[in-house]
């Protein structure tokens, strides 16, 4: 292997980003919850959009559902018994929570959790909300595959979204918050369909100027994109498939 | 934090995967294929304002693994020149570590698809010849292809053959022998830090060590399924050209019942014993099995089965048959005028 492209490959991946499975793993309790609270800002919305949709839970209830799923993924230390070479760490984490609901529903004896979770702003209404504006409708979800897919899909809208504020606040932190601003109604309002003329002339730029910022601002994304899914992979064959699931589907 | 729509959502997935070209001489068009290390897209060399093929990883990775298969794929390109094979034209790394090369951009058909417009079985045959003719280049280079199948084969829209996806490709000979030090900026550009040895492969060794099964179900060689990669030689590519063959002539894939007639007893030989389960069964060179089909299209006797008396004369009779027609005729016409009343 050439030096220098081993060099390059590694500086993309800072050492101090480490798997949720390294840290869970970990005898120091900061990485620990640092683990676990990386884990549920992945994954706290799909979870709970799946708990609404697959198993046709009321908004009250699904919330108790997914507090108290974490709590579980925490006081049994799920995340330990989670073997890389058997599943995608997404797929053991939605069986759980289907092992968990099952056990909750049959037991009846769900309780109001959330004593022990991350201190995370958990909102709930906007989740809701999202689920209202994305009119879903559980009878157009008839499959347990449909079920996986919007599963999959609603974890990489998690994923993107912790992504995109991330961007946001490196262009912040790097005085441009311009870059982010164009990125934003660029990519993310694409109702709007500006061009980058319309672009340059909102942020009396060059052209060159807003194709440049896109650009810088995409790479970053992916950037940290990637660092983000490596973190919540359970080991670098998983982390190659996700890459493949998140961005390589477009590709013919 | 902002929700991000489906079609939001749509548009990142488009836009964050396109390889960022900023900084190199090429400016992106469109996707074109997938291939199991990354994606190929069409982009436009501004320099030579010409078309080309940019083949780029899907991700950086941690081990560089996946980056070296890519060089090392992009070398054995660019020491294999002829026309059957796409000439490489440049290698190196994009602002976000992804490395990448850029080829010829061939404009053509797959085989599988091509096929469906020759209807002859010589046309066929001859398409199959110049891919004999590729391989046994790259035999004579010390470079095995491992993964040869339809998808693998593209016909140029002057019926150019073109042998593809050289990312499985295992090298034979020493690199002195294999890539000359002249031989290209490519392999220069990025020079292994270990010199490439004898049974080196495009993957790293972890990858296509003993036991590691590469290729695709079918098409490769009975050994190279059974993850022997230490003993692969030249006789696993003809095994795949085997498969080929077979393909051309009942347009089948391997292991479902042919569509098209049972193959003449010659070519169903050639077949079989380019297929044969053991190496020492099969052709030893891609050549051998070149000039047995050149054999049967020059109405001679193959190498590859034995003919009987009846064989001979039945070949004798294809080979010869407009002239056996024609003498047929005026005998019957003499036999005829015989017997008639004067």
């Amino acid at each position: 292997m050439p030096d220098e492209i081993q060099t390059q490959a590694h500086d993309k991946f800072p050492p101090t980003r480490w798997s949720v499975l390294e840290a869970a793993r970990s005898n120091d309790p900061t990485q620990r919850e640092r683990a676990l609270e990386t884990l549920f800002a992945a994954y706290w919305k799909p979870v709970y959009k799946y708990v609404r949709l697959r198993w046709n839970q009321q908004a009250e209830d699904a919330q108790d559902l997914t507090q108290g799923f974490f709590v579980e993924l925490l006081e049994r230390n799920l995340l330990l018994r989670y073997d890389p070479a058997k599943s995608r760490l997404r797929s053991y984490l939605r069986l759980c929570v289907d092992s968990f609901v099952i056990n909750e529903t049959k037991a009846a004896h769900r309780q109001k959790r959330g004593g022990n979770i991350p201190h995370l702003a958990l909102d709930f209404d906007a989740a809701e909300g999202e689920l209202r504006d994305a009119a879903i409708d559980v009878a157009s979800i008839p499959s347990h595959a449909s079920l996986e897919e919007f599963f999959e899909k609603e974890w990489i809208r998690s994923l993107f979204t912790l992504a995109v504020e991330d961007l946001r606040q490196l262009c912040e932190a790097r005085g441009r918050p311009a870059t982010f601003q164009i990125f934003e109604q660029y990519d993310l309002d694409s109702d709007e369909n500006i061009s980058y003329d319309q672009l340059a002339a909102k942020y009396a730029l060059p052209v060159t100027d807003v194709t440049n910022a896109l650009s810088w601002a995409r790479r970053e994304f992916r950037k940290i994109a990637l660092d983000r899914l490596r973190e919540i992979c359970g080991s670098y064959e998983e982390f190659q498939r996700e890459v493949l699931a998140v961005f390589g589907k477009q590709a013919p | 934090m902002k929700f991000l729509s489906d079609k939001a959502l749509a548009r990142l997935r488009d836009t964050a995967n396109l390889p960022d070209l900023a900084g190199t001489r090429y400016s992106l068009l469109q996707p074109v294929a997938r291939g199991g290390m990354g994606v190929v897209y069409a982009a436009q060399d501004q320099t030579l304002s010409r078309r080309v093929a940019l083949k780029v990883l899907d991700a950086p990775e941690r081990s560089g693994e996946l980056a070296r298969r890519l060089v090392r794929e992009a070398q054995v390109l660019a020491s294999l020149e002829h026309p059957g094979i796409v000439p490489v034209h440049d290698v190196g790394t994009l602002q976000d570590g992804r490395v990448f090369y850029t080829m010829k951009f061939v404009e053509g058909q797959r085989l599988d698809k091509h096929i469906q417009t020759v209807h002859s079985v010589p046309d066929r045959l001859r398409l199959f010849l110049r891919m004999c003719d590729a391989v046994a280049f790259a035999h004579a280079r010390g470079v095995l292809h491992r993964d040869l199948k339809p998808a693998n084969i593209m016909i140029g829209p002057f019926g150019e053959v073109l042998v593809l996806d050289w990312g499985l490709a295992k090298i034979l000979q020493q690199p002195s022998e294999a890539f000359g030090a002249n031989d290209s900026a490519a392999a220069n550009f990025y020079a292994p830090a270990t010199p490439a040895m004898k049974g080196d492969t495009t993957e790293h060794s972890a990858v296509t060590g003993q036991g590691a099964i590469l290729g695709t179900p079918g098409y490769m060689s009975p050994e190279q399924a059974r993850g022997d990669n230490d003993q692969l030689d030249e006789r696993s590519d003809i095994y795949s050209l085997g498969a080929l063959l077979r393909f051309l002539l009942t347009e089948a894939p391997p292991g479902s019942p042919p569509a098209a007639a049972p193959l003449e007893k010659s070519l169903a030989a050639v077949c079989a014993k380019a297929l044969a389960a053991t190496p020492e069964g099969r052709y030893a060179k891609a050549t051998e099995l070149a000039a047995d089909v050149s054999r049967y299209l020059d109405g001679q006797p193959v190498t590859a089965r034995k003919e009987t008396p009846l064989d001979r004369a039945a070949r004798f009779y294809r080979r010869h048959n407009v002239a056996i027609l024609l003498i047929a005729a005026y005998l019957l016409v003499r036999v005829i005028l015989l017997f008639l009343p004067r």
